[in-house]
């Protein structure tokens, strides 16, 4: 592990260069594809089925960017990262865009030369753990053993849980997911702590999933969204108005089914959505109808959350990320 | 050059060009002007990249909280601590292991050595397949098989296997009763002190005497009878000043004592039994390369088959072994790294892992950890070759 990291590391001294003065966009256009950074394998927001095809709403916002700027939402590549090697992926210009389950903070904001296009998925930290264990609530905690993740904000907000309700525990943190999944399973930790929707999502990789529950606390707020380098305004506009277009297009009703009725039809701001009017396409540096693609080809956001995470085995609901129109709280300025 | 000149007529003088001497020495100036540069020019373009892309940088980090826990410390470490103490534990869990795993290595690997020699054939021929087994296996898979399979195996703290009702195995680890030490225990550890001193003067006086006289003098049984029963001594007229704290089971762990965590033993088992099938070999290695003759000749003069190979073989053959024994201790401390993978907080796994992602600061963290490497691959050949260098052969 060690030398991949410094492998990662040495890129970064040469590549940062290479890439901080060229626009993302540019290069995007030059090489023909989205490089994009995902997770390693999280059923529901990026995950690959058995002919190595990606899927989940993570991947749908790569795909998103391609349809915008291609009208191809096929034109991606995929890089699974690990949580450790995310961030360094992004800096070095190993990739363009960052689309994995990555929550939103203060440092990362600030310090890491990175910024935070929008929220595609509202969450929070929780516990699973076994059924058997007669536990109802995380604060019947005490003295647990927790498998968690290297490098996430799960490992600093269970300590900060665990010392603010002055309960003991000691934390067993492996390095990739898979790995903390297995030592649950083969009982190393009473408790396995991740995002919600990766409790739900990983869940169905345990031996017996029916002798496991999630517990009903969240400890934090977990806001995850795609990521892009600090510095290149065009590209981070890009990105962002590509999930504002998926969120604006599911609540003007417009889906990759009814969108060829819904074209040439009066409604002034659909209009501007289809880019049949104003200048949109053109200020972000992509054609007019860039937001007609990203419908087409990959639908609305709640297209995209009822095709990878409202199905079985997954069955999440839609919960806070419901449209703020409809109790929740996803939310997208106008396109005007 | 110099030698030429002065020998030969005055007339013949050489041009600071075609001077062999001059030439050296400005192409040595030459190449280390440019490395200087090539170093200086890839530091200021990190740092000005770094800047310009709004990325922290320097080392202030050190100083401010960590907020992370720790499974296992060998120096007082809570989530309040500071991100230089995370590395610091991160620093001394690897060199646990890596010390734990060289001493267990060398004993395994030499019993195994010399075993794949033995006139027994199933003896050599189990050491030959130790040794094929193990060192043709990736170690990350090692790793894996030991940590997983023992990990399966174990059973919940609820049904831990219980030894004496003061250790228990379970998937959590193992826990062992604590010592607490009470006013008057100083002294067990001076008579202990007294003991250590009281053996060497005695080796060295029966090495003396063996050497004049001639008489053997068996100093093992002696040494075994000061060790033990002077601190026992001290103990017993101290009035026991040692209580245990015995682990208890309290809610769904146990709590109390100390405990050793299966990632450790993990780690430890498949790096000793990975490196040891590289020392054994290099022990066989060793040990062929003393001539027969000498063997021959031992017997002879009448020594025995142990005395042989501890007097007359091992002597030799260590002049050979311990060069590649050295690079081995090397790769252990440095696989140890792996680690990362089974969640023993080594350094990589906790700076370069944790620290890393809650600071960012890539550069950084990845140069230190590369130096503190350098300097544990350093320090380790650094004694190697001090005692090579003991070992080697003293012509007379």
């Amino acid at each position: 592990m060690k030398t991949i990291t410094s492998t990662v590391m040495l890129a970064s001294l040469f590549a940062v260069s290479a890439n901080t003065s060229a626009a993302t966009l540019d290069e995007v256009v030059g090489k023909g594809h989205v490089q994009c950074g995902v997770s390693q394998g999280l059923p529901g927001f990026s995950n690959f089925d058995d002919k190595g095809n990606w899927s989940g709403v993570d991947v749908d916002i790569c795909r998103a960017i391609a349809a915008a700027i291609f009208n191809d939402s096929e034109a991606v590549k995929y890089t699974p990262l690990s949580s450790k090697e995310r961030f360094t992926a992004l800096q070095s210009g190993e990739i363009d865009v960052l689309s994995r389950n990555t929550t939103w903070t203060a440092t990362r904001d600030t310090a890491l030369g990175l910024n935070f296009a929008g929220v595609n998925y509202y969450d929070g930290q929780g516990f699973m753990v076994r059924k058997d264990l007669g536990v109802n609530s995380a604060l019947e905690l005490d003295g647990a053993a927790i498998c968690t993740q290297t490098g996430t904000t799960t490992e600093l907000n269970v300590a900060d849980y665990f010392r603010s309700n002055d309960m003991a525990y000691t934390v067993v943190a492996y390095e990739k997911s898979d790995e903390v999944v297995a030592a649950y399973d083969s009982g190393r930790c009473d408790v396995y702590t991740t995002d919600q929707s990766g409790l739900y999502a990983q869940r169905i990789k345990l031996k017996d999933v029916s002798a496991h529950k999630v517990l009903p606390e969240v400890i934090s707020k977990e806001p995850l969204g795609p990521v892009v380098r600090q510095g290149d305004d065009q590209w981070f506009n890009l990105v962002k108005w590509s999930l504002y277009c998926m969120i604006n297009a599911e609540e003007m009703g417009i889906t990759s089914q009814n969108i060829k009725s819904k074209m040439n039809g009066k409604d002034p701001a659909v209009k501007r959505l289809l880019g049949e009017e104003g200048a949109f396409g053109e200020n972000l540096g992509v054609s007019p109808t860039w937001c007609g693609n990203i419908v087409a080809q990959v639908g609305n956001y709640g297209e995209s959350f009822a095709r990878h995470l409202s199905v079985d085995p997954l069955n999440i609901s839609r919960g806070v990320n419901e449209l703020w129109s409809k109790g929740g709280i996803q939310y997208a300025p106008p396109i005007r | 050059m110099a030698k030429e000149e002065s020998a030969g007529p005055p007339e013949v003088t050489t041009k600071p060009w075609n001077d062999p001497k001059v030439r050296s020495i400005f192409f040595q100036v030459v190449l280390l002007i440019l490395v200087v540069l090539a170093g200086m020019y890839i530091f200021g373009n990190t740092a000005d990249n770094l800047e310009r892309q709004g990325i922290a940088t320097g080392f202030s980090f050190f100083g401010t909280t960590a907020g992370f826990g720790i499974i296992t410390h060998l120096i007082e470490y809570n989530e309040a601590s500071s991100y230089g103490r995370a590395f610091a534990v991160g620093l001394l869990n690897t060199l646990l292991v890596a010390f734990c795993g060289i001493i267990a290595a060398t004993i395994l690997g030499v019993v195994i050595g010399i075993s794949r020699l033995s006139k027994n054939w199933m003896v050599s021929r189990m050491a030959m397949v130790y040794i094929e087994t193990f060192r043709n296996i990736p170690l990350l898979l090692q790793i894996f098989f030991w940590y997983f399979a023992v990990l399966r195996a174990l059973p919940q703290p609820k049904n831990s296997v219980n030894f004496l009702d003061s250790i228990f195995i379970n998937s959590r680890g193992i826990y062992m009763p604590s010592a607490i030490y009470e006013d008057g225990f100083s002294l067990v550890l001076w008579a202990l002190g007294i003991a250590v001193v009281a053996v060497v003067v005695m080796t060295r006086w029966a090495h003396k005497r063996q050497d004049q006289t001639g008489q053997q003098f068996h100093t093992i049984y002696y040494s075994i009878a000061l060790l033990i029963g002077l601190p026992l001594l001290a103990f017993t007229v101290t009035g026991f000043p040692l209580s245990w704290e015995i682990p208890a089971l309290k809610g769904f762990n146990f709590a109390g004592g100390t405990v050793i965590i299966p990632e450790f033993v993990a780690l430890w088992l498949s790096l000793s039994i990975y490196t040891a099938s590289f020392i054994a070999e290099i022990v066989r290695a060793g040990i062929q390369a003393v001539s027969h003759g000498q063997t021959e000749a031992a017997h002879a003069l009448g020594i025995k088959a142990g005395p042989t190979l501890q007097l007359v073989i091992l002597p030799q053959a260590l002049r050979v072994i311990i060069p590649p024994l050295s690079s081995q201790f090397l790769n252990l401390t440095k696989n140890s790294s792996l680690a990362t993978a089974i969640a023993y907080p080594e350094l990589v796994s906790v700076f370069t892992g944790t620290v890393l992602n809650q600071t960012g600061q890539a550069v950084e963290i990845i140069s230190v950890t590369m130096a503190v490497y350098l300097s544990i691959s350093l320090g380790i050949s650094a004694m190697m070759n001090w005692y090579n260098a003991k070992m080697a052969l003293v012509e007379r």
